[in-house]
């Protein structure tokens, strides 16, 4: 991969020169958290932490509409998708996105996905870890791809950045004078020691080797019935959740006239409906049953389908779960049982 | 992967259903409609194909969406058929619709029956209340290519005879001797019932020219039937991973994305609806 030297007093000028591509998103202070917002480049925060919502607010809208219909047929809303630059997507994040990737474009390429996903440009940028983020035990700390542009911080008065797709380049040939391809050993060496300090910044230790096989052993545990009592099912967890993908589908029809439309908006398998079928039957019917579809899906299925977990130690979970249920005290509790949920 | 041209929909939008015109009703029970359907684009009704035991996602714009086991056959091309029963929006408003009415559908999906694995083998279809209707597309596929197959065994249980599906079809079908077609029902209500009266499991001591090792079976019915129904076919000696089950689950999309039908690491629209009692005992969720 192609790898540039850009100067970080630059960077403005450089967002400024490929404002042309589409609205530029990145995050802004939201009371104590981040969101990414449309703004100015004067006005990111580039020590942001993690944002409230991850990255598939952009691929997948909390709610869209798929097409509209009438007496003639269906014609698909595809045409007002917005083209978008998302600056300061963390790894996490991108390695959330490289999963959707998978669910929504093999087996039946999901169009919106991908049109909304071709015209929006992701532009990385490196972060250092808070107390709850735990991607260097996914191995999501950093990405090889999923990016147009990825900014790594080096400590010093410049970014590296990499080139990881051809609309990547054509961003960066817009202001191609603001970069340079020096890069010298000493440069190479502050880089690799700002990683090593950023390793040893990380608080959370979670261990997630044979988590597979723990899953598998703990199916019928008595540790699920007591996480359930402690869930609200409320479905926060699933809606910060990078990889969370699940949606429900709604029509709405307009009164009088014989159209309307067919909308999808997010949904959550810790939600009481989500396994219910016509006639009543409810395949879940507890919510110790739902949290561990949930937890089973994200630590051990998506092992045994993709050989990783699709969790990527966002922390989000750690911080919206009202109640501590999440990834960490999870797999705490089933490797030392009854840690956290006395 | 199914060539792109037999399905029914957009080829670039897997969720744009195609039109489709209600060519006839009727009732088969009392809460059970059938329904025959074909493209309202006349040139596409002889190219689309599907596997018996696959579903279709069948649409009333401004109602939704609802996943539909096909009953028809493959082998009588032209017509989609589907028994709806009456228990959701979706379905409750199909049986407002009439002849000439258009809705959408998209589809077929799902893994279907191992049709190539099964050609040679015996068989035995045991099918209760609603079960019949992903059922009769294999069981009508077999009969049509009744020289691939060998012994054919119907079962088919329904709590009394006006609950049971497509009695009359299937009553016909006594007469065949290239079938060994059992009904019965739970209760005579009527007095006038020409067939057994008893659960399901009783008629399987009357299956004896089979050889467990190359028979398939294949069953589709009310949770409650399957714990006894295994048991019998267990004690037939028939392998597990030769047990075929259409199984059910919410779904929202039928293309392996809205995650309704999950199931571990499967999802019931792409790697189902048709699984072995094997698969089932191995995912432990899949049918309770």
């Amino acid at each position: 991969m192609r790898i540039l030297k850009l100067k970080k007093k630059d960077l403005k000028k450089f967002l400024e020169s490929i404002s042309s591509f589409g609205e530029l998103w990145a995050p802004v202070k939201k009371g104590n958290r981040w969101a990414f917002q449309p703004t100015a480049p004067d006005n990111i925060d580039l020590d942001a932490g993690r944002t409230i919502l991850p990255l598939k607010k952009f691929m997948v809208p909390q709610k869209f509409t798929m097409f509209k219909y009438n007496k003639e047929g269906y014609t698909p809303e595809l045409s007002n998708i917005p083209s978008r630059i998302v600056f300061g997507a963390h790894p996490c994040d991108i390695a959330g996105l490289n999963i959707l990737d998978k669910l929504f474009t093999e087996n039946f390429p999901d169009p919106y996905y991908i049109e909304r996903r071709k015209k929006t440009a992701i532009i990385g940028l490196s972060c250092l870890p808070d107390e709850f983020c735990f991607c260097n035990e996914t191995g999501t700390d950093t990405v090889e791809e999923g990016f147009d542009l990825f900014l790594s911080e080096t400590g010093t008065d410049f970014y590296l950045v990499w080139i990881g797709s051809s609309l990547g380049d054509d961003l960066m040939r817009m202001a191609e004078n603001l970069f340079s391809e020096d890069i010298a050993f000493e440069d190479i060496q502050k880089f690799t020691n700002w990683k090593k300090e950023r390793a040893k910044k990380f608080k959370v230790n979670i261990d997630l080797t044979g988590m597979p096989s723990i899953f598998e052993l703990s199916l019928n545990s008595k540790i699920w019935d007591k996480i359930g009592e402690r869930c609200l099912a409320c479905g926060s967890c699933s809606m910060v959740c990078p990889t969370c993908n699940c949606y429900d589908v709604k029509d709405t029809v307009e009164l009088r006239e014989c159209k309307g439309e067919r909308n999808r908006c997010w949904d959550s398998c810790t939600l009481h409906e989500y396994s219910l079928v016509a006639g009543g039957h409810n395949f879940r019917a507890n919510r110790s049953d739902r949290l561990r579809l949930w937890y089973t899906h994200k630590l051990e299925s998506f092992i045994g389908a993709y050989g990783k977990p699709s969790c990527v130690g966002c922390g989000r979970c750690l911080v919206t779960c009202p109640v501590d249920i999440n990834a960490y005290t999870l797999a705490k509790t089933l490797r030392e049982e009854e840690v956290f949920f006395k | 992967m199914i060539d792109n041209s037999c399905i029914a929909g957009d080829r670039s939008n897997p969720f744009l259903p195609e039109m489709m015109r209600i060519v006839r009703r009727f009732d088969l029970t009392s809460d059970v409609r059938f329904f025959q359907v074909r493209p309202t684009e006349a040139s596409r009704a002889l190219t689309l194909y599907y596997k018996p035991g696959t579903f279709m996602m069948v649409s009333n714009p401004g109602v939704g969406e609802a996943p539909l086991s096909i009953s028809s056959t493959p082998s009588r091309p032209g017509l989609i058929e589907f028994c709806v029963r009456n228990v959701g929006h979706v379905t409750n408003s199909l049986f407002r619709m009439k002849e000439n009415d258009e809705i959408g559908i998209r589809g077929p999906y799902g893994n279907g029956f191992p049709i190539e694995t099964l050609k040679g083998r015996d068989l035995i279809i045991v099918m209760g209340g609603l079960g019949a209707a992903p059922l009769r597309s294999l069981l009508l596929y077999a009969l049509d290519n009744r020289d691939d197959f060998g012994e054919i065994y119907l079962l088919h249980g329904a709590k009394n005879p006006h609950e049971m599906l497509f009695r009359k079809e299937f009553y016909d079908m006594m007469e065949r001797d290239d079938l060994h077609c059992m009904l019965s029902v739970d209760k005579d209500d009527t007095g006038k019932w020409p067939a057994k009266v008893g659960l399901v499991t009783s008629l399987f001591k009357e299956i004896k020219h089979i050889d467990p090792k190359t028979t398939h079976a294949a069953i589709c019915g009310p949770p409650v039937m399957y714990r006894f129904v295994l048991q019998e076919l267990l004690k037939l000696k028939i392998p597990k991973h030769q047990i075929l089950m259409n199984l059910e689950r919410r779904m929202k999309c039928g293309v392996g994305k809205c995650g309704h039908c999950v199931v571990r690491e499967v999802y019931t629209c792409l790697d189902g609806p048709v699984f072995s009692y094997w698969d089932v005992l191995n995912m432990k969720e899949l049918i309770y």
